[in-house]
């Protein structure tokens, strides 16, 4: 390690660094955006990122159809439109879409049950790469099986596009009950989680050791409106992803200022009543019985 | 009682770090949390992000006004963009406190697949600054290495006379965690990596952890890592007392 000639080795694409671009995350608020005008409003509303897409979640889940990842020009124009980090959606198990993504440098790469999958049995092995993967997650077993796989970030899935928050509260709290509820279990009791969640021991000491997962835990899914966006950060949440809660509403630009203050300010409710006020027309949204397809489902 | 801005960022790490060291420490997120503080802290974050926050939370002039009055502070990554006079390839309209005469770039070392971990070492950080008035010093503990996490970290392309620099990145040699040389990637940012000799004949590379006064910011995340030596000095800077220290 120690050198007298003033040079060190720099290493690059460690965990500890992709995972600590999570943590930078935290607290903020990551916007889908599908053009770099759009990207530039997210920034100036204050996201901490942009997740870059053809078409967000409500429009894939409206036309039907392969969703696969961007096309390298959309993504290349929203890098140069943004200071801020540019995420970028691979399909589950589709190793060869996440390898474009990193050579295109994208800052995170999101394997996602919002595109059609390319594998039914195996997700990408993460660990190789350079850039963070962030993976989604119904329960604490999935977002493990994810973990162990390289995930630096784990999101909720919540129910993309659909403008309803209901499933995204009912996989936070399945994952953060969960990790509760290891908390108090005695060290014989561990290895019944482990064989229950599908999980790694290891993996399931140090959840119940900590109380908390080894990575941030983010939620996403369903996000519309500010109080939206305090309800999951109270339930536990870390950071906010929101798809088509932003571009989808009247008034784009200050609906996500707005998002972004809520869950600044999350427990503040004065704070998240009046960034709510007058803000027109959220996303319009969908009843979950009325969904011909669950995205959720995707990924096991 | 050390103050850590709590609007955005990594706040725990910062909390612990200092937990680790015995000294208190309380977030800040509104007017009234400056009170009493004997320090306050600008954790990593989106630099951008923290200065909406700061403006839309009332905290920026007040907050510039204890710095001017020389309320210790420390910014780390996002937080040292803050504390800059001057900063490039921000935003047009970015407000900083503008406590250290410094030229900070951001993301100055390409984005996050060229975020990097390695050693700062007391031998390539050139001769040793003089003693603040303070009588604090340098951050090197008894090995003189210090571990330093780049995330996406901005870099210090110049400061001014005023500042004193306490710690330098090393010359450039980027090894992948693969193992894989990373000169060997090609890309259009590769040739971000180069330019690290500054040709001043100083020893190292780019200023990594500068101070002015009461204001020390550091490029890197020490807050990441299990070295409490940059927290330790902060502490002794802000003239707290913990068991730790």
């Amino acid at each position: 390690m120690s050198d007298g000639d003033g040079a060190s080795e720099r290493t690059t694409g460690g965990f500890v660094v992709k995972r600590g671009l999570a943590d930078m995350l935290r607290g903020g608020v990551i916007m889908d955006v599908v053009t770099a005008d759009q990207a530039k409003v997210a920034e100036d509303a204050g996201a901490v990122a942009v997740m870059a897409l053809e078409r967000v979640p409500a429009d894939i889940r409206r036309d039907g159809g392969v969703a696969r990842m961007s096309d390298p020009e959309l993504i290349v124009g929203i890098q140069e439109a943004v200071t801020i980090p540019v995420m970028a959606k691979a399909r589950i198990g589709h190793f060869a879409e996440a390898q474009v993504l990193q050579a295109l440098a994208v800052d995170f790469i999101d394997e996602s049950e919002v595109l059609t999958p390319a594998d039914e049995a195996y997700h990408i092995d993460k660990w190789p790469f350079t850039v963070p993967f962030v993976c989604g997650a119904t329960n604490l077993g999935e977002a493990l099986r994810r973990i162990s796989e390289g995930a630096a970030m784990i999101r909720s899935k919540g129910e993309a596009g659909t403008g309803n928050v209901v499933e995204a509260v009912k996989h936070l709290r399945s994952i953060i009950g969960d990790i509760r509820r290891l908390t108090q279990a005695d060290s014989a009791e561990l290895f019944g989680w482990a064989k229950s969640l599908g999980a790694p021991i290891g993996l399931v000491r140090e959840v119940a050791e900590a109380g908390r997962l080894p990575v941030p835990l983010f939620c996403a899914g369903g996000i519309a409106t500010p109080a939206d966006a305090s309800l999951v950060m109270q339930l536990g949440a870390e950071a906010v992803f929101v798809g088509s809660g932003i571009f989808k509403s009247a008034e784009p630009e200050r609906t996500a200022r707005a998002v972004v203050e809520a869950t600044a300010h999350f427990d503040e409710p004065d704070t998240v009543a009046k960034v709510s006020t007058g803000l027109g027309r959220a996303m319009p949204g969908e009843e979950l019985s009325e969904l011909t397809e669950r995205l959720a489902q995707r990924g096991w | 009682m050390i103050g850590i801005l709590a609007l955005q960022g990594d706040v725990r790490e910062h909390a612990r770090a200092f937990a680790d060291l015995g000294v208190d420490t309380s977030e800040v997120r509104r007017r009234g949390d400056l009170q009493g503080l004997d320090g306050i802290v600008l954790p990593g974050g989106e630099s951008t992000t923290l200065s909406l926050l700061l403006e839309s939370t009332g905290l920026f002039d007040p907050l510039e006004r204890e710095l001017n009055a020389g309320l210790p502070v420390l910014g780390t990554c996002a937080g040292l963009v803050l504390l800059a006079t001057r900063v490039e390839d921000g935003r047009p309209d970015q407000r900083t406190f503008g406590v250290i005469d410094c030229t900070v770039r951001r993301n100055g070392y390409g984005r996050q697949r060229y975020s990097f971990e390695t050693m700062l070492h007391r031998s390539s950080s050139g001769t040793p600054p003089p003693t603040a008035p303070d009588g604090v010093g340098a951050p090197w503990s008894e090995g003189g290495e210090l571990p330093a996490i780049f995330i996406r970290a901005p870099r210090v392309v110049s400061v001014g006379p005023d500042v004193q620099v306490l710690a330098r990145i090393a010359r450039l040699s980027v090894r992948n965690w693969s193992g894989q040389d990373s000169s060997a990637l090609s890309g259009p940012e590769t040739e971000e990596h180069g330019g690290d000799l500054r040709g001043d004949g100083s020893a190292g590379g780019d200023p990594a952890l500068c101070r002015q006064g009461n204001a020390l910011g550091s490029a890197f995340h020490p807050e990441l890592t299990n070295s409490r030596d940059v927290h330790r000095l902060f502490a002794r800077m802000a003239g707290v007392k913990g068991a730790g220290l």
